[in-house]
């Protein structure tokens, strides 16, 4: 089988994400002869980068590839690769944008936001993905004999160690038209800078939906002053307006490497979990003891917030005297 | 302008505890509470708040089945002018590519300048929208957060990106859009609104309305399936702390003491 990866790039640095795909590739056929697409403008540092990884790199760059732009890919890639090839990409911003418009160019399969592969049967994979906001898994079939595009969930296939392949970097870039679109990419605005920065906070109280309502919010905030620390929040908070965007946490939001993070009527979604890193002591209060939270915190507590957070300030309150 | 958006009723993850069947064939579906998806809804008030400034119609379509009625009915009592409901035994079990097939062939009876879709709903595949405007080859931007009425050939878009940073596009129209939640907010629907709707006619529309080969759909036209649902166990799961509430919270401020999450 002939596996391809999509590389994301950013300013002449692959994302982690390059690695899971070579091992998300193995994963699904130890076999394959597994090839990474590198497109941008100015990219050799990247395809240098990534062929460490890879049985070779396609190199595809041009001046008009340096904004990653999905609908100018969308019309390159179904051109470029082979019949029935199997795609692979990371299930983030782009591949959202251009992944299954792909697997209908290519009149190929797709299944999105894998996050464990469990093998090939014949021209079959068997896949996991979650629905239901990961409350539940299901197993899946896929169907490759036409060829498929897969996209895998960052983090699932994390490693440290590089499969040892050492690939040689092929230049596509004389292979390939830039399409006509109908759609210009005119610019990226920065998200807002808010009043504190909770990326370098230590201690985070965090609420989500389980607030239920925004004159509950002030317990919240009360229960992190008492602590002394930050307060931050799920998205569904800062859809409803009642908190500032720069206090989300998450993929769409900030990134935050706390010791401790309170997780406080949060379900623990995979794009809530994506902006946690380092590890921190987690602990969830949730009155849904099936709550994926759960799951990944070290201390949980099954109950109420409204009921708790309360109480739980006026203990910190009275310990500080 | 025409709007189409396409919305689908979805069990309330925030309502439920979602818990899979004794067979592993489904999820528990006896007393749940059904909504219409939570992108959809920020979809359909975009489609409103457009059509307010430019005039025109909405649309709003739900492949499901009689049940849907209730999400189109409720979608209308926030201002959507009809209700199209996709409905026919062919139409289960079909995979995204299935749905986008049955969708394409309602935008093509129609004469639709902007169809919307969410970004994504309960399987979070985030998938129909983009199959879609491929199979209508039509421009396409997903995570869309920003929608503003350039001409009445184009519109500038934000596209959500990591880091809550915002892409900006030019898009022509006609296009497909998939919505992200809180570009703006969804109005409250009552009961009220809801009576006042609930004797306007939906008409049903099957494959064969629709002229859709019933290979290309359902269990025979999908290349993806799901075989079984289990729960997932990701991690080593966390202590629970049990007790009253006093025993909870004295337990809990030790365990921050000790982790110096108390300053
Ligand atoms: C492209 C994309 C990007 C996204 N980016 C982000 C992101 O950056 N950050 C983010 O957070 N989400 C993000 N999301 C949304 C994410 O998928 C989830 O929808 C979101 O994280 C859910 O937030 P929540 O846990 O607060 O709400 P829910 O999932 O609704 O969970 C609420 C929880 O509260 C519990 N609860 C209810 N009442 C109480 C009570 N009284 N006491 C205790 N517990 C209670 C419930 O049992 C439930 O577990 C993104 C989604 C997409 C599609």
């Amino acid at each position: 089988m002939q596996i391809f990866a999509y590389i994301i790039n950013k300013n002449g640095k692959a994302d982690d994400t390059a690695l899971e795909l070579a091992l998300a590739a193995k994963k699904l056929d130890s076999e394959a002869q597994v090839t990474a697409i590198v497109a941008g403008s100015g990219i050799d540092s990247v395809c240098q980068e990534v062929s460490a990884a890879y049985n070779d790199v396609w190199k595809i760059d041009h001046a008009a590839l340096a904004y990653p732009d999905s609908e100018i890919m969308g019309k390159i890639l179904p051109k470029l690769l082979p019949e029935k090839a199997v795609l692979l990409l990371a299930h983030e911003y782009l591949a959202m944008d251009m992944a299954p418009g792909l697997a209908i160019r290519m009149n190929s399969a797709y299944i999105a936001d894998v996050t464990d592969i469990e093998g090939l049967d014949g021209s079959v994979a068997k896949l996991v993905r979650q629905e239901f906001s990961g409350m539940v898994s299901t197993h899946n079939t896929c169907d490759l004999s036409d060829g498929a595009v897969i996209t895998i969930r960052p983090g699932v296939f994390a490693t440290e160690e590089t499969p040892a392949v050492g690939g040689s970097v092929v230049d596509k870039s004389g292979d390939i038209v830039i399409p006509e679109t109908q759609r210009k990419y005119l610019e990226t605005v920065e998200a807002e800078v808010g009043d504190v920065d909770i990326s370098n906070s230590e201690v985070l109280v965090s609420v989500g939906r389980g607030i239920e309502e925004e004159d509950n919010i002030e317990i919240i905030k009360e229960l992190a002053e008492a602590m002394g620390v930050d307060y931050s929040c799920s998205r569904p908070i800062v859809d409803a307006k009642w908190m500032e965007k720069s206090r989300q946490v998450g993929t769409s939001g900030k990134t935050v490497k706390p010791k401790v993070y309170m997780a406080l009527g949060i379900s623990g979604a995979f794009q809530h979990l994506g902006g946690i890193k380092g590890s921190p002591f987690i602990i969830a209060i949730n009155k849904n003891p099936k709550a994926p939270i759960f799951q990944v915190a070290d201390i949980g507590v099954e109950g109420d917030i409204l009921e708790i957070i309360p109480e739980l300030t006026e203990k910190v309150n009275e310990l500080k005297g | 302008m025409e709007i189409l958006v396409c919305v689908k009723r979805v069990p309330d993850t925030s309502e439920n505890e979602i818990e899979v069947n004794s067979e592993g064939s489904d999820i528990e579906r006896d007393d749940l509470v059904y909504s219409v998806n939570e992108w959809d809804n920020y979809a359909v008030e975009e489609a409103i708040q457009i059509i307010d400034k430019v005039g025109g119609s909405v649309t709003v379509a739900a492949i499901g089945d009689d049940e849907s009625e209730e999400v189109l009915r409720r979608e209308m009592a926030m201002g959507a002018d009809k209700g199209i409901l996709l409905s026919d035994e062919a139409f289960e079990k079909s995979d995204g590519r299935g749905l986008a097939t049955i969708l394409k062939a309602t935008v093509e009876k129609g004469n639709y300048d902007l169809i919307l879709t969410g970004a994504q709903s309960d399987t979070g595949a985030a998938q129909t929208g983009a199959m879609l405007a491929a199979m209508l080859d039509r421009p396409y931007a997903s995570l869309v957060n920003l929608v503003e009425v350039i001409d009445d050939s184009t519109l500038k878009i934000g596209r959500e990106i990591d880091g809550g940073n915002q892409e900006m596009h030019e898009i022509k129209l006609p296009c497909v859009l998939s919505i992200q939640t809180g570009i703006n907010e969804p109005r409250y629907v009552g009961i009220r609104g809801i009576r006042k709707v609930a004797s306007v006619e939906i008409p049903t529309l099957g494959a064969a309305d629709l002229g859709i080969d019933t290979a290309t759909i359902g269990d025979s036209g999908a290349k993806t399936k799901c075989i079984d649902y289990f729960v997932p166990v990701m991690g080593e799961g966390a202590e629970m702390i049990e007790g009253d509430t006093e025993e909870i919270v004295v337990k809990l401020v030790e365990i921050l003491k000790s982790k110096g999450g108390i300053k």
